[in-house]
């Protein structure tokens, strides 16, 4: 290998204009502009949260009218679910890495990856102007008739930045499906590939069957709201329940959307930190795919009080328990994967074991909630909050963060302060526990979401909920300080920090422009890891063999 | 990639690789788009088994003969796009060219006869939204007095028919459009001397989403013309 070409040229330093940016096809570039793009969404969705956080502490209205608190909320939904979490994991990481663990040289379609952050981020700016003319206050489910009947005309504005935005999904997602059919190395077969490209492949098939049933879903909302006419309105005979339907339908799935990257993330921190061949790899593969395709015929769990007939939400019911079957066989897989291992307990280490059990406490309330009896009296409740943001938080959040920093090396090429990562990472653990916790209890006792007045019992819980809110909150700035810290002073990143397995680990950090400095030959799969290089060698961590 | 021999782009290792590449690419966004009219054609469903009489009356002052005609019409140059992908196998450039334009002329036949049909539903009120007025006929023999036509919003369901058809055949309308702007790249590609042989992957994917823009109209047709004929 020529360590000369990897010290003067890489993907970051090959060219320094804004052109070069805006218009680059390197798949890596594109990444990196997708992670700021989102980095900005979650800001702001965070922001909203902070904001009726505090408005929640008091029982009484404190500082907001609901109006106000009914646009945060629905801020804090749509920004994070359709402009954070959706293209979080696939969009930046699985953007650069995929190629990369295929030995590919780009996706194969590198014009229409560029498209699709355009696109994106044209959503992106309609739901901002939405934000900006005043707000949607329809909560990020966009039900019929509030979107319709009694909504302000930014629904429209709000909608059309999904609408939109969905197509970026899609573009990632078909991109994806066939780089991973068609570009693999020599000798990378099927089940030699990372488990992190089997949940994008998972992921990118419910992306391209899903994300089209949400496109038509918002143009009838929109048909309906620019003519009036009454495609969901029963008052001219259309049926506000159909809408449900073709909603979940899409945002059901888009759950999994949402988690299988994160599950392939853990997936790879888990082998790396264990130093073990993942546990039952074939199995774990093959769950991914049988969590996408069960995916999509759970919808029904969301609408058991939705006139729906108890016979069809019998169907719904089981069907879901049926999903946490292969959720549960992933889970046990990794404890499998722990159980002997060398384990070392670094910053996305610390992460993906957070996710673990986060998400499992996720999953699990999600069994209660499809059980019809036990929905019915959580129906709306605090307790579906704080199921979905285990799951969204606990899961896929700490995933996205764990695999950021377990791939920030590669990606910037330098090392952040590993003990105040270390830090960081239980410091957002505890925030975030404080945070949702309480919200299952004091939903469970009957306090209805999307409310800012309520009795006055509840507020302890509510303030302990904020509380964690705060200390969440100072996780994540921390975070955002150090890393930027990194990327100006931090010191400079060997090939493989942390000794992993994987092909990306093979190339220098950061990489080239066409990802090897030699078409790589795949021999064995990707978690090849032994004992002996248990311990990181922390003088070449340090220093470092690029220069 | 700007010249005409090399049409291997850099991150593919052979034309083969990058041929099947676009194939897969084109069916998975064609799947993508059977789920896009999926969503419509469930919500039709919905609404024709709940209001199967408005929906009968509602179709029947569609023209059934502008429809079939339509129909032949795209049948027709579902065949001549299958002849300019033969003929860009063949690398007979010109051939492409003739049957390429031959293909955007029927387009151009189809989305003028729908104009025509468009304007007629325009002057007859049949338009979803605040113009729309509809009195139901209790005399022709088209509306029977029913239950169901007897409901006081029955011109409110006629309506609902109106709008999916109106969506539905808008969105068939655009796709083609789109398809037409995809002819005129590949005509310039064409002029230019870049299909051969080896690559002609363009007038192939754009020939599979024609196809399937024709398969659309296919459904559409007895959907929504023929509806009062059963
Ligand atoms: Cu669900």
């Amino acid at each position: 290998m020529s360590e000369n070409a990897a010290k003067t040229e890489n993907y970051l330093n090959v060219k320094h204009t804004v052109a070069s940016w805006l218009f680059t096809v390197d798949h890596k570039r594109i990444g990196v502009m997708y992670l700021a793009t989102i980095l900005l969404f979650f800001f702001l969705g965070g922001v909203a949260a902070v904001l009726f956080r505090i408005e929640l502490m008091t029982p009484t209205e404190m500082f907001m009218a609901s109006e106000t608190y009914n646009r945060l909320f629905t801020m804090h939904g749509i920004t994070m679910i359709f402009f954070f979490l959706i293209p979080s994991i696939p969009a930046v990481l699985g953007n650069f890495l995929l190629p990369i663990m295929l030995g590919a040289r780009d996706l194969a379609f590198p014009r229409l990856n560029l498209a699709s952050w355009y696109v994106f981020t044209f959503g992106g700016l309609l739901g901002l102007g939405a934000i900006i003319f005043g707000g949607v206050d329809t909560g990020w489910t966009f039900y019929t008739p509030y979107s319709s009947t009694y909504a302000n005309s930014n629904v429209i504005l709000a909608a059309l930045g999904i609408f939109v935005s969905g197509f970026a999904s899609i573009m990632t997602g078909l991109n994806f499906i066939v780089t991973i059919h068609k570009m693999r190395a020599p000798g990378l077969t099927w089940f030699r590939l990372p488990l992190f490209v089997w949940a994008h492949y998972a992921t990118s098939i419910i992306i391209v069957l899903g994300t089209p049933v949400i496109a038509i879903t918002i143009l009838l909302v929109a048909v309906e709201r620019i003519f009036s006419v009454g495609i969901f309105d029963p008052a001219l005979g259309g049926d506000p329940v159909l809408f449900q339907h073709l909603f979940w339908f899409y945002s059901h799935p888009a759950v999994y959307i949402m988690i299988l990257p994160g599950m392939g993330v853990v997936s790879e921190i888990i082998a790396c930190f264990s130093r073990k061949r993942i546990f039952g790899y074939h199995i774990v593969a093959m769950s991914s795919l049988a969590i996408a395709i069960l995916g999509f015929f759970v919808w029904g769990h969301h609408m058991f009080v939705s006139s729906q007939s108890m016979y069809a939400g019998m169907i719904f019911s089981i069907l879901s328990f049926l999903v946490a079957i292969p959720s549960a066989i992933k889970v046990f897989n990794w404890v499998a994967t722990l159980y002997g291992g060398s384990i070392k307990l670094d910053t996305p280490m610390l992460y993906a074991l957070g996710f673990i059990g986060l998400f499992t406490i996720g999953g699990l309330t999600g069994l209660f909630l499809a059980t019809m009896a036990v929905n019915v009296h959580v129906h709306d409740t605090y307790f579906i909050v704080a199921h979905f943001h285990y799951v969204m938080v606990g899961g896929m959040v700490m995933a996205f963060f764990g695999g950021l920093h377990f791939w920030w090396p590669k990606i910037t090429g330098k090392l952040f302060p590993e003990m105040l990562g270390r830090i960081t990472a239980i410091i957002i653990f505890i925030g975030f526990n404080l945070t949702f916790f309480p919200q299952f209890i004091v939903g469970y006792l009957g306090m209805p979401r999307r409310y800012h007045v309520y009795p006055e019992e509840f507020q302890l819980l509510h303030v302990m909920s904020t509380g964690g809110a705060a200390v969440l909150a100072l996780g994540y700035m921390l975070m955002g300080v150090y890393l930027l810290y990194s990327l100006i002073l931090g010191p400079k990143a060997s090939s493989n920090p942390w000794k992993a397995a994987g092909l990306e680990w093979t190339t220098p950090s950061p990489p080239p422009t066409e990802n090897f400095l030699e078409p790589p030959v795949v021999k064995h799969e990707a978690y090849a890891y032994t004992e002996e290089d248990t311990y990181r060698d922390d003088a070449e961590t340090k220093g470092d063999t690029h220069g | 990639m700007a010249d005409g021999q090399s049409h291997l782009a850099h991150h593919f290792d052979s034309m083969e690789q990058q041929r099947e590449s676009s194939s897969l690419g084109m069916w998975l966004f064609l799947a993508q788009e059977v789920m896009f009219f999926g969503g419509l054609f469930v919500a039709y469903a919905i609404y024709r088994f709940k209001y199967p009489e408005a929906f009968a009356v509602a179709s029947g002052y569609l023209s059934v003969g502008w429809g079939a005609f339509n129909t032949v019409v795209l049948i027709c140059s579902s065949l001549t796009m299958a002849l300019a992908v033969r003929a860009a196998q063949l690398g007979d450039k010109k051939k492409i060219i003739q049957y390429i334009v031959a293909t955007m002329l029927l387009a151009c036949v189809f989305l003028g006869v729908k104009g025509v049909e468009y304007t007629e539903k325009y002057h007859h009120d049949l338009v979803p939204g605040p113009a729309f007025q509809y009195v139901p006929d209790f005399d022709a023999y088209t509306v029977p007095v029913t239950a169901e036509t007897a409901h006081p919003n029955f011109a409110g369901h006629v309506q609902l028919f109106y709008s999916f058809y109106f969506v539905m055949t808008g969105m068939h309308a655009l796709h083609m459009v789109i398809g037409l702007g995809l002819m005129i790249w590949l005509i310039v590609k064409a002029l230019r001397g870049r299909f051969s042989r080896e690559y002609y992957a363009p007038v192939e994917m754009t020939g599979l989403y024609w196809h399937f823009v024709d398969i659309v109209w296919i459904f559409l047709f007895p959907l929504l013309y023929l509806v009062w004929r059963h």
